[in-house]
Order: structure tokens, then sequence, then C-alpha cells
């Protein structure tokens, strides 16, 4: 989701009870870089994401929505918040290596990582072989990968502030008055940002009785593990979710209000071991 | 009928040609308006009054595009009649405005600004926090804020040497701010964990196992277990519990000391992973099983990180020069380098990280700073050369060795080919102010920053450190053999027929007396 950029000198600070901050300079340059790179690019919309961060260098990232957020979404990255590259969406082939990957990012787009996969060939006969494939992962496609992998386990939004237009647009809801402190609280009220998958699961008697329009997604109390972490922070002024299994990926959203928005900010890997640690 | 009908037909047309507009018009709309006042839906909203809602909000709030949102208006209204108002929850925000009122309180004896009456050990955490926004690291300046307060009723309650922020840990239903503290030798009371030490198991005695006085039957085997040593655990003010730690929820919310911990604590963390929840209470249900409940755990994990994450830059801490003889396993006390003037930023961020230097003791993997020998606990004697004269070599547990203090950083160990730091300087356009800051790769979340005299060590994150492979808990021991397998307890099998003939004619060679002796024998064999 990301903060988005008229909101970003204001919002930004709220995520910092999860220890996410920028420095001064940092801010600065995004600030002008979002408004920037929206003129540039024509983006509809555009949103601060987060930070990943590799061993010499971090990558700042940047998304930009055209009307459909759901299916259109570009990333741009950066390493000095200056100067920025589009990122070009990873095919199923880094997706799939990225999983295997492994090692900190470095902060050389151009680094390449060795994974290794492992095939089982001949099973269960006396002939079976453990093969090994080697291939070579550019940091660049981990990149895009990663985010998209993020974008697909991390990213929510509360419920009702995107609708489902009669063409099959995603757009924000202009009405959307926030959840109250009770609905805050709870996961159900809170919708994974991508195509859903466990709707499609659920019975046709289920779904008719849905709010087709804003209860278009899946939410994020069916997710197993169960890895998020609901806390409140001045009272009930403010609401930060953070996701236990990509660490460093954290929302915030002012109940009553219409704010809201995650930033990641983080080593960009997830957390494996997430059912051996609740 | 038919003229009937025609004349209905008649009628009908002749009454909707004949009358006049007005009257005509008059009935569609009391037949629209009835229509539209009847229609209910299960809840007994009639569409009238809805669409009244709806315009009557739309004139009120005038929005653009008012065509466009026109059908999430209509919903809105709606589910604005459904809801009932929830109560909202004013408890949870008052009660924090309770607990924090007292941090902004004056203190007794705060009016009086002379040097004197200033002194404390409280830190000047918001400079730090400065440096730290530099870097892009730490907590928003309203909260930091709200810790320094609540760190200054920590230290006017209790008399301290030494305090500083340690850090946040993030836990998933409340985080923990903690305070690491340095304190005087005092004489206050050990906790309770000391009793649960349990000194009496160390050699595995006979469980249940009394002979009975029939000597006839065979003893129970005698169980030869000899559980480890417990390995005694450091004293308050030494090695790992050289400082005291003192955690809060919330700032503003009481402070609770951390127990001291043993070396179990520690070595058992390192093989656990657990999220932390943020209750000190809460059990670790993990294996192995965790010798305590979560305050153990964050203390150990706090010792770990400390241990491996804290340093300073290098020349700001020295060995003092009066310490001529090297104990064993290395000093343990550095004290401040009055000469030390700041180091320059191209040392503090340079490649091979020497310009940083840990000032923390590594943790053995024992559990402790410096090493037990366990043959001498057991001995309990004061021979403390024992180790050159003991007979029996080839069980001398070997001494654990850690680098000695204040090593550079750059002699952490890789982890997987990339270095465990990575420093850089905070600003890519303004050098000149800029400060020099270093983060683990190995507890992400460890930074430290420096800026000529100024610096500090923080922790933000989880408390867990990088996993370069899977977690794999640790697979349960091997099952211990029952018994000895030995001659007396394995059947022996019956003699076949032939070897019974073997026997018997072997038996019937010799004299008669003889004979019936081996014949005797052989029987009693076979039994």
């Amino acid at each position: 989701m990301g903060i988005e950029a008229k909101d970003f000198t204001l919002d930004v600070d709220l995520l910092a009870f999860s220890g996410i901050v920028f420095s001064p300079e940092q801010r600065a340059s995004l600030q002008t870089s979002l408004i920037l790179l929206k003129d540039q690019y024509k983006f509809k919309t555009i949103h601060l994401w987060g930070k990943i961060l590799g061993i010499t260098e971090d990558y700042f990232i940047i998304q930009g929505r055209q009307k459909d957020e759901l299916k259109e979404r570009q990333f741009l990255y950066s390493k000095d918040c200056i100067n920025w590259n589009m990122l070009t969406p990873a095919d199923d082939e880094a997706k799939e290596l990225t999983l295997l990957c492994s090692g900190r990012f470095t902060g050389d787009p151009s680094h390449e990582f060795e994974v290794t996969k492992y095939s089982i060939t001949n099973e269960n006969t006396e002939e079976e072989n453990v093969e090994e494939n080697k291939s070579q992962l550019r940091e660049e496609d981990r990149l895009a990968a990663t985010l998209w992998k993020i974008e697909q386990d991390a990213l929510i939004i509360p419920r009702g502030s995107y609708v489902l237009q009669p063409n099959g647009d995603v757009e924000r809801n202009r009405t959307f008055e926030g959840l109250t402190v009770a609905e805050s609280g709870k996961l159900p009220n809170y919708f994974h940002f991508r195509e859903p998958i466990h709707l499609q699961q659920k019975s046709l008697i289920h779904r008719s009785a849905l709010d087709k329009s804003l209860h278009f997604l899946d939410t994020i109390d069916e997710d197993i593990p169960k890895g998020w972490s609901v806390q409140y922070e001045r009272g009930s002024g403010l609401v930060q979710i953070r996701s236990l299994k990509w660490l460093g990926m954290a929302f915030f959203h002012v109940p009553e209000t219409n704010r809201f928005g995650s930033l990641y900010s983080g080593v960009g890997e997830e957390n494996k071991d997430l059912p051996f640690m609740i | 009928m038919s003229t009937a009908q025609y004349q209905n037909y008649n009628g009908d047309q002749r009454q909707r040609i004949g009358t006049p507009d007005g009257g005509e018009m008059e009935k569609h709309f009391n037949d629209a308006k009835s229509y539209i006042l009847s229609t209910t839906s299960k809840n007994g909203v009639n569409l009238y009054n809805h669409l009244v809602k709806c315009v009557s909000r739309l004139l009120t709030e005038q929005p653009r595009d008012s065509a466009v949102i026109f059908e999430d208006i209509s919903k809105s209204t709606r589910s604005q009649e459904e809801k009932k108002e929830d109560e909202p929850n004013p408890e949870a925000e008052q009660i924090l405005n309770e607990e924090q009122k007292p941090l902004f309180e004056k203190g007794e004896n705060t009016d009086d600004l002379d040097e004197e009456a200033l002194q404390s050990p409280l830190p000047h955490i918001l400079e730090q926090a400065y440096y730290f926004e530099q870097a892009g690291i730490g907590l928003g300046r309203d909260e930091t804020y709200q810790i320094w307060l609540a760190l200054k009723q920590l230290v006017d309650k209790s008399q301290f040497e030494k305090l500083r922020f340690w850090g946040k840990i993030l836990g998933t239903e409340k985080n923990y701010y903690v305070a690491e503290v340095e304190q005087n030798a005092d004489d206050e009371v050990e906790e309770e964990e000391e009793n649960e030490e349990n000194n009496e198991n160390e050699d595995g005695k006979d469980l249940d196992d009394d002979e009975e006085g029939e000597g006839d039957e065979d003893p129970l085997p005698k169980s030869t277990f000899k559980s480890p040593p417990t390995v005694p655990k450091e004293e308050r003010g030494t090695g790992v519990n050289k400082y005291t730690y003192y955690v809060c929820n919330r700032p503003g919310a009481p402070w609770v000391r951390l127990p001291t911990i043993t070396p179990a604590h520690v070595s058992l963390a390192r093989q656990i992973k657990v999220y932390f929840t943020g209750d000190l209470t809460r059990e670790i249900k993990s294996y192995p099983a965790y010798p305590g409940t979560e305050k153990h755990y964050l203390r150990a994990q706090i010792a770990r990180i400390s241990a491996t994450t804290q340093v300073s830059p290098n020349g700001r801490f020295k060995f003092s020069d009066e310490e001529e003889e090297e104990e064993e396993g290395g000093r343990t006390n550095y004290e401040d380098n009055e000469d030390f003037t700041g180091a320059p930023l191209s040392e503090l961020t340079d490649e091979e990280l020497n310009g940083w230097v840990h000032h923390v003791l590594h943790i053995l993997p024992q559990g402790r700073t410096k090493w037990w020998n366990p043959k001498e606990g057991e001995e309990e004697e004061e021979q403390e050369e024992e180790e050159d004269e003991d007979a029996k070599a080839e069980n001398e547990p070997q001494p654990e060795q850690g680098p000695p203090l204040l090593t550079p950083v750059g002699a952490d160990a890789d982890i997987h080919h990339t270095k465990a730091w990575t420093a850089k300087i905070s600003s890519n356009l303004i050098p000149q102010y800029a400060c020099a800051f270093i983060r683990s790769n190995l507890w992400p979340g460890a930074y430290a920053f420096a800026r000529g005299m100024i610096w500090e060590n923080i922790y933000v994150g989880c408390g867990h450190k990088y996993a370069t492979s899977d977690y794999k808990p640790e697979l349960p021991p091997l099952p211990a053999t029952e018994y000895n397998d030995g001659p007396e307890i394995l059947e022996a099998d019956d003699p076949t027929a032939e070897d019974e003939e073997k026997a018997r004619a072997a038996a019937e060679q010799p004299e008669e007396a003889e004979e019936e002796e081996e014949q005797e024998e052989n029987e009693d064999e076979e039994d």
C-alpha cells in the first residue's frame, strides 16, 4: 500500500512506533522525487513503498499506480532517493528462484546470486537421485520478485477503503470514514490487497451474502499460520499492525479517519520459521 | 359480453383520453408515491425515507462528482441506519492518560538549577535520537521524549550509577522498552531464582533401588546416569549479569526488573526461537524445554544481543595500565580513555571495520563469559591447577575461549560470505555534519552511531538473529540403553537332538561316577 505522496509528511511519522524512520535528508529527497516521478511516468497515484536494507546500500522503493489500483502497479527503486530506475515485473522463474535464494541483498543491482535447485528424479525407485540445478539470479530480478511476494503476503487495507467498480476497476473509496476503534483491533476487518485466493474457495451461499463492491478480497484472519500482530498506540488513537511473516512490514490506521498506510523496512527475507515462533 | 367489453374498453379509453391532464398526472403521482412509500425492505426502511436521506445528505455535504459516488452515498446511508452506535471505548485512552500523567509531573527538587541538583545519570536521549534519526534509525521524536520521561522516573526512584536506554523489542501483543542500568554493589536480596538451583542432583543417585533382603533375586540394574553438573551463574555485577535491566510495556507503566540469568538460560535461548508476546510471565513452550518464563528468555536475548552488538569507537575505552597480570580468560574490565578526542569519520566508516570495538564480553558456548571448568565444580576443591596433574586427560574438558575484550568489529565472523557489520555515513549530500553509523547484519535492529565524542548503541527489533538457514528444532535424544547385553540375560538355545547325542556319547566314555555327575550337569543345563 505504501504512503501516498500527498500524505507523506504527516503519515511517515506514524510508523515510527514500529521502528521505521527516515532521515531528514531522505525525506526531503523522497518528497521531491515522488512529485517528479508522478509527472514523469504519468501515474495516477504514487506511493512510497518502503526500503530494503542491503549490505552496502539500501534500496528505496516507490510504487506508482494507474486507475485500477489492484492490477496496474509499477515499482521504482533507487539507492539514494534521487536517481530512480523502473523495475520490470518479475517473471515466474525469478519468483521461483527467489524463494530458494538465501543471503542478503548486497546493494548492487547487477550482482548475481547462485541458487541451487534440488529435484528428485526417479522417485521411489532404485535410481532415486537428487539432482542439483544451479541457476543464476540477478539481484534486480530478485528484488522485483521479493517485492511482488511481499505484496501478496503482507499488504493490507482496511475494510471498505477500496471499492470494486462495476467496470472491474479497484479504486479508493471516497466515502470511507475509517474503522471504529473496536473494529480496527479485529483482524477480519482487514483485507489482503491482492487477487483473492481464499474467497474463491468459499461456498457460493456465503459469497452471495457479501457486499460485492466492498468485500471482494481475502481477509487476513484466514492466513495460516496467523502471522499478524495488532497493537494500539496512544491509547486507541492509532493502530499498528505488523506482519510476523515479513519482519519489517508495518501498517498503521487512525481509527475514525481516512488515514492509513503501510511501509516495509527490512532485509527483504521471509521469516520461514514463523510456525515455530508463535 | 363483447359489447360490455367494448364498452369497458371504450370506457377506459375514454378515461384516458377524456379526463384533463392535471387529474391524470395527479393520479400517476399518487400511484408513484404510494409505491415508493409502500416498498419496504426487511428492516422496515422504505424507499421514500431512504431517498429523502440521500438527497438531504447530498445537499448538505455537496461532494464533487456526486453522480459518480451516488451509490456509495446510498450504501453508507443505509449502513448508518442499520448500525447501532458503538460506544467508543474511552477506557483505553483514558487509562493511558492516567498512566502517563505522572510522567509529566515535576519532581520535588527540580526548581533549583544549580549544577549539583542537575547531576543525574540520565543520558541526553533526545540528542542521541537526533543522531540516530540522521541515520534513519530509531523511534519517533514523540515516543522518544516519552521514553526519556519514563527513564527519568526510573532514575529518580532509585540510585543508579549509570543508566542508558538499551532499546525497544517489538512483541506480538505488547512491546518492551528496555533500560540498562549499572548498579552499585548493593546488598539487595537476590531473587528467588537462586532457590531453584538444585545442587543436590549433581551425581546420579540410584532411584528407588532398595535391594530387598532376598539375595537370590538378581538386583535391578543400577542407573549409571550422572546428570551433567549445572554451570553456576555469574554473580550480579560481573560477566553476563554485569548490568541490570528494567523493562516496561509502555512509557508510564511501572518498570520491572529482569532477573539475573543462569548459563542454562543463555545456552537454551540459543536453541529456540520464539516471538515475544509482551507478557513477562508467559510460559515458553518449546523443545528443548526452556527453564524459565518469558522474562528469562527476554533477559537472555538481551544478554546475547548486548554481547554481540554493543560497540564503541576504537580508542574510547582502554585497558587500565595498572593491571599487569592477565587474569585467566582475558581482561574483563576497561576504563574510559581520557585522551580520546573523537574518531574521525573516515576511520569509523572504514571498510575493514576497525574503527569500532566490542566493549562487552563475548558469551562462551557454556553460557558464561568466563569459562567454568566442570571438573572443578565436582571436586569442590580449592585446587585450581588441577588441569595439569589430572590423570584422566582424555575426559578433560577443553577450556572455551572467546575473543578478548576490545577487539575490533572487523574480526567478527562472516555470515554466509557477507560481513557481520555495515558501516556507513549518514548523509551523502552534506558530509561535514554527518555522523557515522554501523549496523549489525547478524542481529538486524542493532545499531550504533558516533560523531566526535558522542556515540551510542541502540536496538530496535524483534529480538532474533538473522537466520541464514531455516530453524531446525533439536531432535529428541536417542533413547538410552536399558541394560547391558550379556550372556546372563540372553536366551540360550536349547541343545538340538544331535547335540544331546554327542554329549551322551562323550559322557559314556569316562567312568560311571563322572558320568552321573556329567549327566546331572547336562540335565541342569537343559533346564
